[in-house]
């Protein structure tokens, strides 16, 4: 798959409080029967976006956000846990965010999310908080200077995995990475040679 | 002038002895991959990403594979066809069929005696071995940790990465040591064990570190209850958790089909035997709990670290999101949660569908019934647990007992096979994970050790299995 141009996104956050929102929660287990990447969206929080019967749930954070104005998903502490499905990410991406926010994602998400163009971030507990309290939020995310500012708030710095970042601003491919380490590889199986 | 060397923790250890390439700034460490297991929910993309870039496999020989989280549990269909729920079930274990076959791995598949839920067949094979590094595109390969290996689960990506070039990009996790003093009570398993160092560690208290479990409660455990206990190390938010191998260890492999032989497994033995932290190695953050302590552990609200003991009251929720977990639980706070009504009941998985799980479980079970509103599942976690199991006939006692006998697979662990529950019933389950909706849309999961879901099964109720497990009975 290739990566996408990303240095700087800004849009408004959709907010989903809670805590531990666990990769079941973001593509339950019924949608993992799929042999393809492509057209998961549909199944992104699905228990959270409809009811029983199929139908939209009213009080649903998602209700009357529309994906292409709302790219940023901030997420309560520990976003992400559990299964290490990159269903998740692939079916959050296919909805059309680009960027989590949290206090603390989980580490298998993390990576994944960063490997398909969705961009991780922890931020402190203070601005994450605001952000909370402030649903649809407008904010500004520079993948260059690895910050996020909320314009006439604050601006913050953020850690980012500096490969996976460079990955992404220089259309590195990591596959391709790998494969070029061909020479380290072979040296290494000729000295550990048994199985 | 002699240096001592530092001394090194047993993932040090490890890790240092994968690196292809070491970490530096900008980039992460090349790792090199011993073991690389798949199954069929996360690699079709993977093997779809190879076949783009017109690339095969770098190492066949090191990739396993089988079928177990879309497979059917029930008996196959009258022309001897698996009973697959619905048709997308069928095609993803065709196409991990396809795909083995295309690209020459070694697949345990319907025709073999060792198909499984592949953390719990890949150790009885021997495949897993101390010292290696394991991985899978699932989060539960800290189940072989057990063994002294550094075991993760992976993104598909990174399954394609691994299957291309037998090594991951990977930065270093943090390290952190986890002391189990003293010894389990008799009654109480590795479950329990895992359970009250979930609650302990937290949900995310493990995040972006490796748990080494150490201590004396470990020489008192076999390798089954050792897979249990690091199985759930993801659960505390952990990317792994380790145990250095020791003459249990060593004995459970002896003689396993892929373990080495002779002259090979000797020497073997020789090195594992320094695949322990050395003293004074330093761990990022390091927690004492004393095993002596432990009861039978349930869980209260949506989240495996929401665990308490069995004969123990919900607590008055601390927070938005713990009184949010026990609303959609339909606990009430302050009260005992032993009585509460049990629909259903799951004895399986990669924590808790091994052969002395069962043996636990038919202890519990042994000349009783349960009761008449509960269904209960008993799936062992591979064709071998299967064939152990009947020939001590610890099927008829399930049977017996009106429990329902199914065929190794992931079953209602995960709740996409067709094993699932209704919303809103109330299932104890031996599995590892009771978010929301994970058995079943709207299902309420509480995790607890296959003695405690036993027990429950029995009496229709959550019950503490203690007192079914104080004289051996006879039936
Ligand atoms: S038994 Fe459950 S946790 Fe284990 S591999 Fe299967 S689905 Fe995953």
């Amino acid at each position: 798959m290739l990566l996408e141009d990303f240095s700087t996104l800004k849009s408004r956050t959709l907010v989903l409080a809670q805590e531990n929102i666990d990769t079941d929660q973001i593509i339950p287990a019924r949608y993992l029967t799929t042999t393809l990447r492509a057209g998961l969206g549909k199944a992104a929080f699905y228990d959270w976006r409809f009811d029983e019967n199929g139908k939209p749930r009213k009080n649903s954070p998602f209700s009357g956000h529309h994906p292409a104005t709302h790219q940023i998903l901030v997420g309560g502490a520990n976003f992400g846990c559990g299964s290490s499905r990159e269903h998740a990410p692939w079916a959050l991406t296919d909805y059309g965010f680009r960027a989590i926010i949290s206090t603390g994602i989980a580490d298998i998400f993390k990576s994944n999310a960063l490997k398909n163009s969705m961009i991780p971030i922890e931020l402190p507990a203070e601005h994450h908080d605001a952000l909370l309290a402030n649903p649809g939020a407008e904010l500004v995310i520079d993948l260059e200077r690895c910050a996020v500012e909320w314009p006439g708030h604050w601006t913050q710095d953020f850690d980012i995995d500096p490969f996976g970042r460079q990955c992404l601003l220089d259309g590195v491919d990591p596959l391709g990475f790998l494969q070029q380490c061909e020479n380290d590889i072979a040296k290494y199986e000729a000295k550990y040679h048994e199985l | 002038m002699s240096h001592e060397a530092a001394p090194k923790s047993l993932f040090d250890k490890v890790w240092d002895r994968h690196l292809v390439r070491p970490q530096t700034e900008e980039q992460p460490a090349v790792l090199y991959i011993d073991r690389h297991l798949v199954h069929e929910v996360t690699s079709p993309q993977a093997f779809t990403e190879l076949r783009e870039r017109g690339l095969g496999l770098r190492c066949p020989e090191r990739t396993f594979a089988t079928m177990d989280h879309s497979t059917p549990t029930l008996p196959p269909n009258v022309d001897g066809s698996p009973a697959y729920p619905n048709e997308e079930n069928r095609k993803q274990v065709q196409a991990l069929q396809d795909h083995c076959a295309d690209f020459g791995i070694k697949l345990f598949g319907w025709d073999s005696p060792h198909r499984g839920v592949i953390h719990v067949m890949a150790p009885e094979l021997g495949l897993t071995l101390p010292g290696m590094t394991i991985v899978c595109g699932d989060s539960h390969t800290a189940t072989h940790g057990a063994f002294g290996a550094l075991a993760f689960g992976i993104g598909t990506t990174e399954v394609s990465h691994v299957l291309a070039t037998q090594c991951l990009l990977q930065n270093k996790p943090k390290s952190m040591r986890v002391n189990l003093h003293g010894r389990l009570q008799r009654g109480i398993s590795a479950k329990d064990m895992a359970l009250a160092v979930i609650a302990a560690v937290g949900a995310s208290g493990g995040v972006g570190h490796v748990i080494e479990y150490a201590g004396e409660a470990l020489h008192w455990l076999d390798m089954e209850e050792r897979m249990t206990l690091c199985n759930m190390s993801i659960e505390a938010g952990a990317r792994a958790g380790m145990i250095a191998p020791d003459a249990i260890t060593f004995a459970w492999l002896k003689d396993r089909q892929y373990a080495p032989t002779g002259k090979a497994w000797e020497k073997a033995v020789e090195e594992w035997r320094s695949l322990r932290s050395d003293d004074g190695a330093v761990f990022d953050k390091e927690i004492n709990l004393d095993a002596r302590l432990m009861a039978p552990m349930i869980t209260h609200g949506p989240s495996p670290d929401r665990a308490m003991a069995v004969d123990s009251i919900t607590p008055h929720p601390c927070g938005e999101a713990e009184g949010k977990g026990l609303d959609y639980m339909r606990f009430t706070p302050g009260r005992p949660l032993m009585g509460e009504k049990v629909d259903v009941v799951f004895i399986g998985s990669c924590t808790n569908g091994r052969l002395g799980d069962l043996r636990m479980a038919a202890r519990v079970m042994m000349g009783q019934k349960i009761h008449p509103q509960v269904r209960m599942l008993v799936v062992p976690g591979s064709e071998q647990v299967r064939r152990e199991a009947e020939s001590e006939g610890l099927h008829e006692i399930f049977e017996r007992a009106g429990a329902e006998w199914r065929l190794p697979g992931c079953s209602m662990c995960i709740a996409m096979n067709g094993d699932m529950a209704k919303p809103g019933e109330l299932v104890v389950s031996t599995s590892n994970r009771n978010f929301e909706g994970r058995q079943g849309k709207g299902a309420r999961t509480v995790l607890a050790s296959p003695a405690t879901a036993a027990a429950s099964a029995i009496w229709g109720e959550i019950a503490d299995p203690r007192p079914f497990m104080e004289a051996p009975r006879v039936a």
